[in-house]
């Protein structure tokens, strides 16, 4: 474990290296400093550092269990639902510790939403009592608020159009790529400053997953986002940069261009040219 | 010719075989079907000719004279049902979700042994501790301790089958909701027990239809009456009770009548599970 703290050094500084060529030090959203995770005597995560861009699409990648939905799950808190996890090291949203003791999960929760891999509308809720549930569960009770950012979420979502005549029916009533659509609006509903994605296109077909990636391009403009994806071609049409994870630990981090076209580490390279994972 | 002959026969002895196993099978379903068909034919038989308005429209006549009806144990069956409900289903529906979303493994291993230990217990144990507990202590049989030794019963049942509702729900549900920031417990009640909510009635239902036949926890609690219940802590008739009274005693109108009430019982908790069937229908759209 001491001997990988230099190269994780050396690592952090890369996207600092070559982004000045491109532009000045992008503002950032997540510091992650040196986190570890463990689930009981499991060690998930192992002394990842990694800054997030603000306004940029990071995506992690890596074989099965090498921790990145673990890494994500840990940026707004959710991997603390599993029983005996602890964790080491730090996380600041906008320089806030999102680990510090007088931090609410809850609170972490509406400022970073998330996508899940399966689709899941909740079933006894319409299209549209799905979208605003996250509001209403918050308390918001003003019903023209609620119907306005109704109408917004759906619209970034980029399903506004195809559902807007159906509010009423049920939201497993819906395809699973306009399902999936419509967790994402849900999950802009209450407003986050981050999206978390885990692996959102891997139930769905070409033309679903098309819709997303595009969808996952707009809202760069306004959200952070941070998606896993198994998909290698995804990872290079959709991000800005990539990380990729090997057992736990962070291998390379960096512009996804030069990941994918010049990577330092060795396993990169294997793993991107798909000679193992 | 020998070789030739031994597939054959084997052939056949194993179409014997299965023809024995299927029919041995088929004896055993209409061995668990006739029960039912038997009880229904013998209070059709014994009890639809006394099942008229005055049953339901009046209370019984003093001994020796024929008619009368048994509403105040139809009405008494319902109060008592109404105050075993508020005892045992927010106790059970409560305890249930504790043990699918917040116990621990070791606390929910004790909780479920006791839980089905308290559901093989003889109903007539909780007449006893309730009379113990309530009527000693207040010198009185009750609508108020019959209703509390229906509704003990009614908590250890309704418990494990909200339990295994809550459990079936898709922890991706759970996930969703909090990840929008929306504290457990909403998440709880909001969410999860609103998918799991068929299954929760259904469970309810099921412990109602159990209870509503329930005679021994009576004996000692509610103790029975055969008149209008005035105040809930004093005596009150129930149905099972008063058939069970009228069914020991020595006059045929009142065997009659007997036989009307199980009949009206058999028919009330048969509807109830005619509910909870219609309701389980839909079950794949709401709790997969």
């Amino acid at each position: 474990m001491a001997n990988s703290d230099p190269t994780v050094v050396e690592r952090v500084e890369k996207p600092a290296e070559s982004s000045p060529t491109a532009e000045p030090a992008p503002p950032l959203t997540f510091q992650v400093k040196n986190l570890s995770i463990w689930y009981g005597e499991k060690r998930a995560i192992s002394d990842v550092t990694l800054d997030v861009a603000s306004n940029a699409v990071t995506a992690i990648i890596g074989p099965s269990g090498c921790g990145k939905s673990t890494f994500i799950r840990c940026l707004n808190r959710m991997h603390e639902l599993v029983p005996k996890t602890r964790i080491e090291g730090s996380v600041l949203l906008h320089g806030q510790d999102l680990y510090s003791s007088a931090v609410d999960p809850a609170i972490v929760r509406r400022r970073v939403g998330m996508v899940f891999q399966k689709s899941n509308p909740f079933p006894t809720m319409s299209i549209g009592e799905n979208v605003i549930i996250g509001l209403r569960l918050n308390g918001v009770r003003n019903q023209k608020f609620l119907n306005e950012r109704l109408e917004k979420s759906l619209r970034m979502a980029a399903l506004w159009d195809e559902v807007k005549d159906d509010l009423h029916k049920p939201g497993t009533s819906l395809s699973g790529g306009q399902q999936q659509r419509l967790c994402i609006a849900r999950a802009l509903a209450v407003q986050p400053e981050v999206l978390l994605m885990d692996e959102p296109c891997s139930a769905l077909d070409p033309i679903a997953t098309a819709k997303i990636e595009e969808l996952i391009y707009e809202l760069k403009t306004r959200y952070t986002i941070v998606t896993v994806t198994h998909n290698m071609q995804q990872a290079g049409r959709i991000s800005d940069y990539t990380a990729f994870f090997y057992i736990g630990k962070l291998i390379e981090f960096g512009p996804t261009t030069k990941i994918f076209t010049n990577p330092s580490e060795r396993q990169t390279e294997d793993y991107i040219t798909g000679r193992f994972g | 010719m020998t070789k030739d002959s031994g597939p054959t026969d084997n052939h056949h002895w194993r179409k014997i075989k299965n023809a024995l196993a299927s029919t041995a099978t088929f004896v055993s379903a209409v061995l668990v079907i006739a029960p039912l068909g038997l009880v229904f034919f013998h209070l059709l038989v014994n009890g639809a000719s006394s099942v008229n308005w005055s049953f339901f429209t009046h209370l019984p006549k003093p001994v020796g004279e024929a008619g009368g009806g048994m509403v105040n144990a139809i009405v008494g069956t319902l109060e008592l049902l109404a105050l075993a409900s508020i005892t045992g289903i927010p106790v059970g529906v409560l305890g249930g979700v504790y043990l699918a979303e917040y116990g621990t493994a070791r606390v929910n291993w004790m909780l479920r042994f006791i839980a089905d230990v308290l559901n093989g217990i003889p109903s007539i144990t909780w007449g006893v501790v309730v009379y113990g507990l309530v009527v000693l202590r207040f010198r009185g049989f009750s609508a108020y301790a019959g209703g509390l030794a229906l509704g003990l019963i009614m908590v250890p049942l309704i418990l494990r089958t909200t339990e295994e509702v809550i459990l079936l729900v898709p922890n991706g549900y759970r996930e969703a909701a909090l990840a929008l920031g929306v504290a457990r417990w909403k998440t709880i009640v909001h969410i999860v027990m609103k998918t799991a909510s068929k299954g929760i009635i259904t469970g309810i239902l099921l412990a109602l239809a159990r209870i509503g036949g329930e005679t021994a926890p009576l004996l000692f609690t509610a103790f029975g009456n055969r008149f209008w219940n005035h105040s809930l802590s004093q005596p009150i008739a129930a149905l099972p009770l008063q058939i069970f009274t009228y069914a020991i005693s020595p006059y045929d109108d009142w065997h009659r009548q007997a036989w009307a009430g199980a009949l009206v019982l058999v028919t009330g908790i048969f509807c109830v599970n005619v509910l909870v069937r219609i309701l389980t229908r839909g079950r794949t759209a709401s709790v997969v």
